[in-house]
């Protein structure tokens, strides 16, 4: 399982500390990762939240978002959490780049301002097998505008689908790492080691 | 309606994902995208950066509020604007036009020379200055879900930003070497809630994310203040009154993510122009003080 490798956060900017801090609780070690050097290391990655631009910006004079990506495709394990889902998406609204290897569509800010940010409730697919916090933190949240037909849908705020997985990928519009659980993260270690 | 613990946590949430990021002071769109461009990941509207209002005086309120919509038209990333401390309805005013962060500043006049605002009663959160530990858990008592140092704003030099970070980290230290015992005497002398003592005592950091403001004007000053411990930075004036801000931009913003790679700090550092020119803090009278002002 990935709890048994190396596992990195991508530690640019945003809420790499809470997501360590996850690890930690669960006797898991984890390694920050700035750099393409440091990539290399990591048997499964961690897309934090934060500002997916300023992210980019970060990325960009190092060509680490391409290594990223290519790691993925090479089968890489990935958590990605609201900023980390947007780099990982198809189509971005408004336009900036991204992977491509999720296949969704995403908008930013999707829910309005921070006064609109909220905790809510989650809707579960009964088929999901983890033991996951039942509401979920949205700050500033985006929104998968389409989910592609190989993608399975986890759960739901209301009608939007909030927690997807494709092959190795996991991605939450939330904020797991801000919740008082520590169920994704487990969900995470355990199964996304192989393809759905 | 949220109840207080989630609002709360939703405002700590905010200030979590901006830590790493620069967070830039404008003065109009076209600004506002720059830093964007460069990597910000906020910017903080403004009618003038502190440069300014130190040299133009008078009584520095709130933005235009046409200015601060104009900025959130333009950019994705969150938009700040600064309250004068203890201005409730500008506070308000700021709040229904869903800035996303305020700043209850002592870069503008204060309103109230002993009360600043009761935070708890927004749902908008709000960031606060301090010298010292004291008043970090003074502001975070009132509902602040960020804490700046202060440092001395418009000025370029960094020496009372060091001084503040210096301050509150040993603050923070000199709790965890307290008895139990001594804690309430402690709250007394430094001026703190009570609870609030207890729970940096026990945890060994303050409740809500910690950043630095005041005087940063080089990538060299950014990694200085997060060596010290702050978990990133607001930068003002030292961006838009360099003779070339957008590198300068670009380049603190890279500073703020590789602070502790010297190598990466050099290459950064490099072909920036000029920073702006600066004050000596030093020879600032005690009225001629941004930081002074609070409570």
């Amino acid at each position: 399982m990935v709890g048994s490798g190396v596992i990195g956060v991508l530690a640019l900017q945003g809420a790499f500390e809470a997501h360590r801090e996850v690890f930690r609780r669960l006797g898991v070690a984890s390694v920050p990762i700035r750099t393409p050097q440091e990539l290399e290391a990591v048997d499964a990655l961690v897309l934090p939240g934060g500002e997916s631009s300023a992210m980019l910006r970060l990325m960009e004079p190092q060509g680490l978002l391409d290594r990223i990506g290519k790691k993925i495709q090479g089968g890489l394990p990935v958590l990605a959490t609201c900023a980390g889902v947007i780099l990982l998406a198809v189509e971005v609204t408004p336009h900036q780049k991204s992977l491509g290897v999720l296949d969704v569509d995403i908008q930013r800010n999707a829910y309005g301002r921070q006064v609109f940010s909220s905790i809510e409730p989650l809707i579960f697919n009964p088929a999901f097998d983890g033991t996951v916090t039942t509401k979920g933190v949205f700050i500033r949240a985006p929104r998968l505008t389409r989910v592609g037909e190989g993608v399975e849908i986890l759960a739901w705020r209301k009608e939007d689908p909030v927690l997807v997985r494709a092959s190795g990928i996991l991605a939450a519009t939330f904020h797991p790492e801000l919740g008082q659980g520590s169920g994704l993260h487990e969900f995470f270690l355990k199964h996304m080691d192989r393809p759905v | 309606m949220k109840n207080n613990e989630e609002k709360y946590r939703v405002k700590v949430g905010l200030a979590e994902m901006l830590k790493g990021g620069v967070i830039m002071d404008v003065t109009n769109a076209d600004q506002a995208k720059i830093a964007e461009d460069a990597g910000a990941v906020a910017v903080m509207a403004l009618e003038r950066v502190p440069a300014d209002i130190r040299v133009e005086g008078g009584v520095a309120r709130m933005a235009g509020l046409e200015k601060i919509q104009e900025i959130q038209k333009t950019v994705q990333i969150p938009v700040m604007a600064k309250c004068r401390i203890g201005h409730i309805a500008e506070a308000r005013i700021l709040q229904a036009l869903e800035v996303d962060f305020i700043d209850e500043s002592e870069v503008l006049t204060p309103a109230d020379d002993e009360n600043h605002v009761n935070k708890h009663l927004f749902d908008v959160p709000f960031v606060c200055g301090c010298r010292n530990l004291g008043e970090a858990l003074r502001r975070i008592g009132e509902g602040a879900a960020l804490i700046r140092t202060k440092g001395e704003a418009g000025s370029g030099d960094i020496v009372e930003g060091v001084r503040h970070m210096r301050a509150v980290q040993r603050g923070i230290r000199t709790l965890g070497i307290l008895d139990q015992h001594e804690l309430m005497a402690h709250a007394k002398e430094i001026q703190a809630p009570f609870e609030l003592i207890c729970w940096v005592a026990e945890h060994g950091r303050l409740p809500v994310p910690n950043f630095a403001a005041g005087g940063i004007a080089t990538p060299a000053d950014a990694a200085l203040v997060m060596e010290l411990g702050a978990e990133t930075v607001f930068v003002g004036s030292g961006i838009f009154k360099a003779t070339d801000p957008e590198p300068r931009a670009k380049a603190i913003v890279q500073a703020v993510t590789h602070w502790q790679d010297p190598g990466k700090l050099l290459e950064i550092s490099k072909g920036l122009g000029e920073a702006m020119s600066g004050l000596d803090s030093g020879k600032l009278t005690t009225e001629e003080m941004l930081s002074r002002r609070g409570w």
